[in-house]
C-alpha cells in the first residue's frame, strides 16, 4: 500500500497543515512518510500545496507528479492545476463549497464535499480542512482518525488542547459526508 | 642602575617590517602596553588585517587571528561571541577598514559588538605600494590617482569616525594623532578608554589614529610628521566623538 | 530515541547542535531559511549565540572567527550566497579551521531561481574560492542521512581540521520526514590545541593564520594539507550501490535525484529490466573505486543530475574510459519524472527512439 495524495488550496486553507497531520499521523503507526511543500512566492496569497506520501515501504521520490492516488483540492486553481495528477480510479475529493465545477475525466472517483458548510455548521470556517481530511480518512483508510487525534494533540501544545473536540468532529463530519 | 624604560610584555621580541619614520610601531606599542597595563594581555584575542600590519599576528603578545581583506570585524565578532569574558581586538588600516571592509567595521558598530577596533589611517595604501584610499585628501598624489584625487571622479575623502558615531552601538569613538608626543599620549589614553569600554561590557570602541606613511607620501619621515599635522588633522578633527558617559 | 517528524532545515539545524555546536551565523536567502530561524530560537536557550551577520561574506568570516576559538561552528545558505562565501571557505582552509557550512542549494548562474537544483556541484567539489584546497563534501538524500552526515561533519571536520559542506537542496531543505538523533560513534578527536582562547600568560600565543609569504613555507603547508586530502580520500569516502547485480545500465545520481532515479529502476526491474545504481554520498572525496565493482553485465553508464551536467566530470574520471557515459539532466529547478529516466534507460539499450 503507497498513498500518494496532494492537498492543495489558498494560503491560509490549511492545506500545509492538513498535509502535516496526515504525515505525522503515518508516522504514530509506524509507516514510512514525507510531505513536501510547494515554496516561494507561490505560497504569499496563491495556490499551496504540498504532496504527502504515506507507505509500507521507505519512501523513494517524495515528489508526486502524475502518479498521485488522491487529490484534496480546496479551491478551484487546485482542481484545475491538479485533477490530472491523479492515476486512474485514484480519488479526487472536492470542496463544492468554494468549487462549482465538476471533475472532468470519468475515470476517477470523485467526491464533491461542502466543507465550508459542514464547517460553519459546526461553528468554525477554519475547520473546513480537518473535514476534508475526515472525509479522505473515511475513503481510504490509510490512517486512522485516532492517529490523527493524537498527532493533532501533539501539534497544538497544552495552549489549544480545547480545540481537539472541534477537529474531532470536523473529521468525522467529513467521513459522514461520504458515507 | 634603575630600567627607566623596557621594551612592553604586550609585543613579542619579532622585528618589525615597517619603513623608517612609519607610526604604525608608535601605535604597535600603545596598544601592547594598554593590554599589559588593564592586565588582560593573557586573556586577549587579536586580529590583524590585510594591508601593511598584515604582519601585526606576529607582533602581539597574545592570541592572534589574521583575517582576510576588510573582514576583521566579522571574524572578532565570532571570537568575541565565542568567548564574551575575552578581550578582542581588530587594527586595521584606512584601506581595509575604509574601503573593502566598510560594511563590516559599519555592522559590528550596529549590533554594539564588545570589541575594540584600533583604526589606523595614513591616507594610502601602504601595502600595495601608494595606491588611492577612500581617505587620501584632495589633491595628495597616489599611484592610482597620479594628478592628485579629484572630487569629481573620487569624491570627498571619507571621514570614518564621524560616520561611525552617528551609530548607537559605536559607545566608543576617538580621533587622534601620533605625530608628536603630547599626541601619542593622548592616544594612549583613548586605546585605554576604548579597551575599558569593552571590559565594562558597553558595547563598541574605536580609537582612529592619524598615522604617516613616508615612503608612499614621498616625503622624509620628519617632512610626514610635519605633513600629517598641516594637512590631515585640518580634514579629520581630533577629538572625542562619543563616550559612555554621553548618556548619562 | 523516538522518532520526530521535522522539515529538513531544522533537522539539520538540530543535527548541529546534537554534536555539540552552540554558535551559528548566517544571512537570510530561500530555501533555507528555518535553518538560521531554527538557530535563533534555539541557541539562546543552550547558552550559545546566533548572529544575523550583516552579509554572506561577513558570517563566514564570523565562522572563521569562531572556529579559531576552538568552538563548533555552522553556517548556512543558499547557491549565491554560497559563492559569496568562498573566500571564506578558502581562508579557512588554508587556516585549518574545522567549521560546517551548509549549502540548500537552489537553480543558477546569478540569482538564478529557489527550486531544488544541483547545479553547485563544481562549486563546492572544486572550491569556488582561491587556492590549493579540497574539502569533504556531503550530500544525503535523505532527511534521516541529512542528519547522520550532518553530526559526522562536525567530526570530521574537527579530526582533518577543515572545512566540510552539507549540500543538500530545496526539497531536502523543505521536506518532512521523520528522523531520529542517534548518538554518534564518536571518533577519537585531537585536542584544539591550536585555538585561540588567550594565552593567560601559560603558552606562546597561537595563531590563526593562511599567509606564508616564504614560497618554501608555503608550499611545506600545500603539502601537507594535500596529504591530509590524501588521508581523506582514502578513509572518508562513502557511497551506496542499490541493486548493481547483473546491471545492464549503471546510473549514478546523489542526494534528492538519487531518490527518483530509484523509482526508475524499481519499475524498470519490474519490467524484467535489470538497472542499478551507484550513489555518492560523499561528492569530494567522490567514490571512484565504485566503479571497479561495476559488473560485467553493464554495457553502459547514465548520469543523472539535476544540472546541465557536472558531477558526470567525476564519473568520466572513474570510469576510465570503460563504458560508454550517458547523460540526463533537468536543471532551474526542473525536477526529472522516473518516466523520463526510464525512457532514457530503454534509448540506450535501443528500445526507445
Amino acid at each position: 500500500m503507497t498513498e500518494k495524495v496532494i492537498l492543495a488550496g489558498f494560503g491560509g486553507q490549511g492545506v500545509m497543515s492538513m498535509g502535516q497531520l496526515l504525515t505525522y499521523a503515518g508516522m504514530i503507526e509506524n509507516k514510512q512518510v514525507s510531505w513536501l511543500p510547494s515554496y516561494g512566492p507561490e505560497m504569499r496569497g496563491g495556490t499551496a500545496n504540498c504532496a504527502v506520501i504515506v507507505s509500507k515501504s521507505p519512501v523513494g521520490s517524495p515528489i508526486i507528479t502524475t502518479d498521485a492516488t488522491a487529490a484534496l483540492v480546496l479551491n478551484l486553481p487546485s482542481l484545475l492545476k491538479f485533477e490530472d495528477s491523479i492515476v486512474a480510479n485514484g480519488n479526487l475529493l472536492i470542496n463544492s463549497s468554494l468549487i462549482e465545477e465538476k471533475a472532468k475525466r470519468s475515470d476517477l472517483n470523485a467526491y464533491y464535499i461542502p466543507a465550508n458548510d459542514i464547517a460553519n455548521e459546526i461553528g468554525n470556517s477554519r475547520v473546513a480542512n480537518m473535514v476534508m481530511l475526515g472525509a479522505y480518512l473515511e475513503l481510504t483508510k490509510v490512517v486512522s482518525v485516532d492517529s490523527v487525534i493524537e498527532a493533532l494533540k501533539k501539534v497544538f501544545g497544552p495552549d489549544k488542547q480545547h480545540l481537539v473536540p472541534l477537529n474531532k468532529e470536523a473529521l468525522d463530519r467529513g467521513a459522514a459526508a461520504v458515507k | 642602575m634603575a630600567i627607566v624604560y623596557s621594551k612592553t610584555e604586550g609585543l613579542t621580541d619579532k622585528q618589525f617590517h615597517y619603513c623608517p619614520g612609519c607610526t604604525h610601531g608608535i601605535i604597535h606599542k600603545l596598544v601592547g602596553e594598554v593590554l599589559v597595563e588593564l592586565g588582560v594581555l593573557g586573556k586577549t584575542v587579536g586580529v590583524a588585517p590585510v594591508g601593511c600590519s598584515v604582519l601585526a599576528y606576529d607582533y602581539f603578545n597574545c592570541d592572534m587571528h589574521e583575517a582576510a581583506h576588510g573582514r576583521a570585524p566579522a571574524v572578532a565578532t565570532g571570537i568575541k561571541r565565542v568567548l564574551p569574558d575575552n578581550v578582542v581586538f581588530t587594527y586595521q588600516g584606512d584601506g581595509d577598514l575604509a574601503s573593502i571592509g566598510t560594511a563590516e567595521i559599519i555592522h559590528a558598530a550596529h549590533r554594539g559588538e564588545k570589541f575594540t577596533t584600533i583604526f589606523v589611517n595614513n591616507a594610502i595604501y601602504g601595502m600595495t605600494g601608494g595606491q588611492m584610499a577612500p581617505t587620501t585628501l584632495i589633491g595628495q598624489k597616489a599611484t592610482t590617482a597620479p594628478l592628485g584625487r579629484e572630487v569629481a571622479t573620487a569624491g570627498m575623502p571619507l571621514r570614518m569616525s564621524e560616520m561611525l558615531a552617528t551609530i548607537d552601538g559605536a559607545v566608543f569613538v576617538e580621533r587622534c594623532t601620533v605625530h608628536n608626543v603630547a599626541g601619542i599620549r593622548k592616544t594612549k589614553k583613548a586605546i585605554k578608554k576604548a579597551f575599558e569600554v569593552q571590559l565594562e561590557g558597553k558595547g563598541f570602541g574605536i580609537v582612529e589614529v592619524l598615522s604617516t606613511c613616508p615612503t608612499n607620501w614621498g616625503l622624509t619621515p620628519v617632512e610626514s610628521l610635519k605633513w600629517l599635522e598641516e594637512n590631515m588633522i585640518p580634514y579629520y578633527p581630533l577629538g572625542n566623538f562619543r563616550t559612555p558617559e554621553e548618556g548619562k | 530515541m523516538a522518532k520526530v517528524l521535522m522539515k529538513g532545515n531544522e533537522a539539520i539545524g538540530a543535527a548541529a547542535i546534537k554534536a555539540g555546536c552552540k554558535h551559528f551565523f548566517g544571512y537570510p536567502i530561500t530555501p533555507q531559511n528555518e535553518l538560521p530561524e531554527f538557530m535563533s530560537r534555539e541557541l539562546p536557550k543552550i547558552g550559545g549565540a546566533f548572529v544575523q551577520a550583516e552579509s554572506e561574506v561577513a558570517a563566514i568570516n564570523m565562522i572563521y572567527g569562531a572556529a579559531g576559538t576552538g568552538a563548533r561552528v555552522m553556517t548556512s545558505s543558499s547557491s549565491p550566497g554560497l559563492a559569496l562565501k568562498q573566500e571564506g571557505i578558502s581562508y579557512a582552509a588554508g587556516a585549518e579551521l574545522p567549521c560546517v557550512i551548509v549549502n540548500i542549494s537552489r537553480g543558477g548562474p546569478g540569482l538564478g531561481g529557489i527550486q531544488p537544483s544541483q547545479a553547485d556541484y563544481y562549486m563546492t567539489t572544486r572550491g569556488g574560492g582561491n587556492g590549493d584546497y579540497r574539502h569533504p563534501v556531503y550530500a544525503p538524500a535523505t532527511l534521516q542521512e541529512a542528519v547522520d552526515l550532518t553530526m559526522e561533519a562536525f567530526d570530521v571536520a574537527d579530526y582533518y581540521r577543515t572545512p566540510v559542506i552539507v549540500l543538500g537542496d530545496g526539497m531536502i531543505g523543505q521536506m518532512m520526514e521523520p528522523v531520529e538523533f542517534k548518538e554518534a560513534t564518536k571518533r577519537e578527536l585531537p585536542a584544539k590545541e591550536w585555538a585561540t582562547t588567550g594565552t593567560e600568560g601559560k603558552r606562546k600565543p597561537n595563531i590563526i593564520n593562511s599567509l606564508a609569504l616564504d614560497p618554501a613555507e608555503l608550499e611545506k603547508h600545500n603539502i601537507k594539507l594535500d596529504n591530509r586530502y590524501k588521508e581523506i580520500i582514502e578513509k572518508e569516502v562513502r557511497h551506496e550501490m542499490y541493486k548493481m547485480e547483473d546491471a545492464e545500465v549503471v546510473l549514478v545520481a546523489y542526494g534528492t535525484t538519487s531518490r527518483i532515479v530509484k523509482n526508475a529502476i524499481d519499475a524498470l526491474q519490474e519490467e524484467g529490466i535489470k538497472v542499478g545504481l551507484i550513489r555518492p554520498i560523499t561528492l569530494w572525496p567522490f567514490p571512484e573505486k565504485a566503479f571497479l565493482d561495476i559488473p560485467e553485465t553493464t554495457k553502459a553508464i547514465l548520469t543523472v543530475e539535476m544540472s546541465m551536467g557536472q558531477m558526470i566530470d567525476d564519473v568520466k574520471i572513474a570510469n576510465e574510459g570503460r563504458l560508454p557515459i550517458h547523460f540526463y539532466g533537468r536543471a532551474g529547478g526542473m525536477i526529472p519524472a522516473p518516466e523520463e529516466i526510464i525512457n532514457k534507460v530503454k534509448e540506450i539499450l535501443g528500445g526507445v527512439k
